[in-house]
């Protein structure tokens, strides 16, 4: 086929809504395109999981600390099944895992952001799990075949955690009043952040009218933000705790809430690298890596002399 | 089974399971490769999960009104009755899989023993660990076999790892006084089987691995009375600090 039919064929698949697969042929700019949102997905998976492990040691009861534990690892899960559908666009697991370890490729900046009591576990379930499950239930409509299957996956587990993590913001702001204290605290430290994490104003978001267009991204960052918002403040409400935002307030009109203006600054200080945890997360990630390095030499040694000795 | 008796078996079941699966947590998010990660991981929620069954049937036993919390974060270190071997560092990836492999091949024949005891609770706790256990050792000893026989470097590695935890490995089959009572009096529970099975795991592995088995002169350890070596304190430190900081919460 022509390449200008092997572009129609693609651009009514998009319009008709049929899924792109591995296999089909694609323009190099959708491939790239999902290529680096996959990967950066799948980064984000397994970066998150430090934060959140950050105190698997430290949970206060032996049921918060098995949920916990199987919650990290849950975000591992998410990441092998995404790096295995980013490698369908022709990239080894290997080859980004490099990215990531030396800064080229990106992650989802609020895993920048540090634990810093118990009640930040609760929170991070609720508001950023949150925040993640508004975005990935519009990527279950995603086009590109391989994601979309694996957000459908991903989702699930993902609720089960945001309604984990909501559990643990109850027992903290129902509880005694330095529990209490420390939900707030927690609440004032990851509302922002949270919010950040639907990406920069449609106006300034430079990858978001073409993936529009390819219905790689379903609905906008603000629209997106906008759902967040709204289905936040009932919970927080309920929670009996305060946001750190004095302009929010409901708007009858446009029957969203109004909020107050996001720091920009902020978000792209920590995404070009100075937030507050960047520094240690690649460390970890390449201390892992680096360490592990002769692990997985052995591995392939061993199962390459087992395969000598079958020959 | 008497009720001390099971009271203290439990704690040294729960025990062992527990700080075990709190040092294996430890690599949660930073394994060699994600897979295995998740495999550890895996492990260590089997372990923490047994260690919750086993210390709510000793805390129901003694009718204390003490629960598997009140067990965990609540008592010091002279409490704890675990091997001395569950608590030692993970060091890198050969040593943490040394002292799994070394612990499991105690683990899995204790439990088979322990399904067959007259006292139902424990025998029940016994029956559903026994198949997670059946799979740590399988994964453990294939990790071990996998490092000692794969590269020079990794041969190395684990002949040291080998060296490191081998000092801690003895406790687990030399029977002390409780061991020897339970075997007298609670049948089919025998000490001597447990060793004998530890030894031919340790040998048959060993073997496999290239790897040389140290002289069993091993340096006594206490850990079942309650002596336990300086590790301890501070993985107590850790894991206890929310509910000692805060007695009147739950959380």
């Amino acid at each position: 086929m022509e390449q200008a039919d092997l572009q129609r064929l693609f651009d009514s698949k998009i319009e008709q809504e049929i899924r792109i697969e591995p296999k089909d042929w694609m323009p190099e700019a959708y491939r790239k395109n999902n290529l680096r949102q996959i990967s950066q997905h799948a980064h984000s998976e397994i970066v998150g999981m430090l934060p959140e492990a950050n105190w698997i040691s430290r949970a206060p009861s032996l049921r918060r600390k098995v949920a916990l534990l199987a919650k990290v690892q849950d975000e591992a899960g998410h990441g092998l099944y995404l790096y295995s559908a980013a490698e369908t666009l022709g990239t080894s697991r290997d080859e980004m895992l490099e990215d990531l370890n030396s800064g080229k490729a990106k992650y989802s900046s609020i895993f920048n952001y540090p634990t810093l009591n118990w009640a930040d576990i609760g929170a991070v379930g609720w508001l950023v799990d949150g925040a993640a499950i508004t975005n990935q239930v519009a990527l279950c409509r995603t086009s590109y075949g391989p994601y979309a299957r694996a957000m459908v996956r991903v989702c699930k587990e993902e609720s089960f955690h945001q309604r984990q993590g909501y559990e643990i913001m109850m027992s903290m702001a129902f509880g005694t009043p330095e529990q209490k204290q420390m939900a707030q605290d927690a609440l004032n430290r990851w509302w922002w952040p949270a919010l950040m994490m639907f990406g920069p104003n449609d106006s300034e978001s430079p990858h978001s009218q073409q993936s529009l267009n390819w219905k790689i991204k379903r609905v906008s960052n603000d629209d997106l933000r906008q759902e967040f918002i709204d289905k936040s403040i009932p919970q927080v409400e309920y929670l009996g705790l305060t946001l750190p935002d004095p302009d929010l307030k409901w708007n009858e009109e446009r029957g969203h809430y109004d909020f107050g203006p996001i720091d920009w600054e902020e978000f792209y200080r920590v995404i070009s690298g100075n937030g507050p945890c960047n520094k240690d997360r690649l460390e970890a990630r390449n201390k892992a890596h680096n360490d592990g390095a002769w692990v997985r030499e052995a591995a392939m040694a061993f199962a390459e002399k087992r395969q000598t000795n079958v020959a | 089974m008497s009720p001390n008796q099971s009271f203290e078996l439990c704690l040294r079941m729960g025990d062992n399971a527990l700080i075990l699966g709190q040092r294996l947590a430890e690599w949660c998010g930073h394994g060699p490769i994600l897979e295995q990660d998740i495999a550890l991981t895996n492990i260590s929620l089997d372990l923490i999960g047994q260690s919750r069954l086993w210390l709510s049937l000793a805390g129901q036993i003694e009718g204390q009104g003490r629960d598997e919390d009140k067990l965990a974060f609540f008592r010091d270190s002279n409490e704890f009755r675990h091997l001395n071997l569950c608590e030692q560092p993970n060091g890198h990836w050969g040593t943490t899989l040394m002292r799994q492999f070394l612990f499991d091949a105690f683990h899995l024949p204790l439990l088979e023993q322990l399904c067959k005891v007259e006292d139902q609770q424990v025998a029940s706790i016994a029956q559903k660990s026994v198949k997670e256990v059946r799979y740590h050792l399988r994964w453990s000893s294939e990790w071990v076999v996998r490092l000692g026989a794969g590269t020079d470097e990794s041969h190395e590695k684990m002949q040291q790892a080998l060296l490191d935890v081998w000092p801690f490995a003895g406790e687990a089959i030399q029977p002390n006084a409780f061991d020897l009572e339970l075997t007298e009096t609670c049948p089919p529970y025998n000490v001597q089987a447990v060793n004998k099975a530890w030894w031919s795991s340790v040998n048959e592995v060993f073997n496999q691995a290239n790897l040389d088995v140290p002289e069993a002169n091993w340096a006594p350890q206490k850990g079942r009375e309650g002596i336990h070596t300086e590790r301890l304190g501070f993985i107590l430190a850790e894991m206890q600090f929310l509910p000692r900081a805060y007695p009147d919460a739950q959380w």
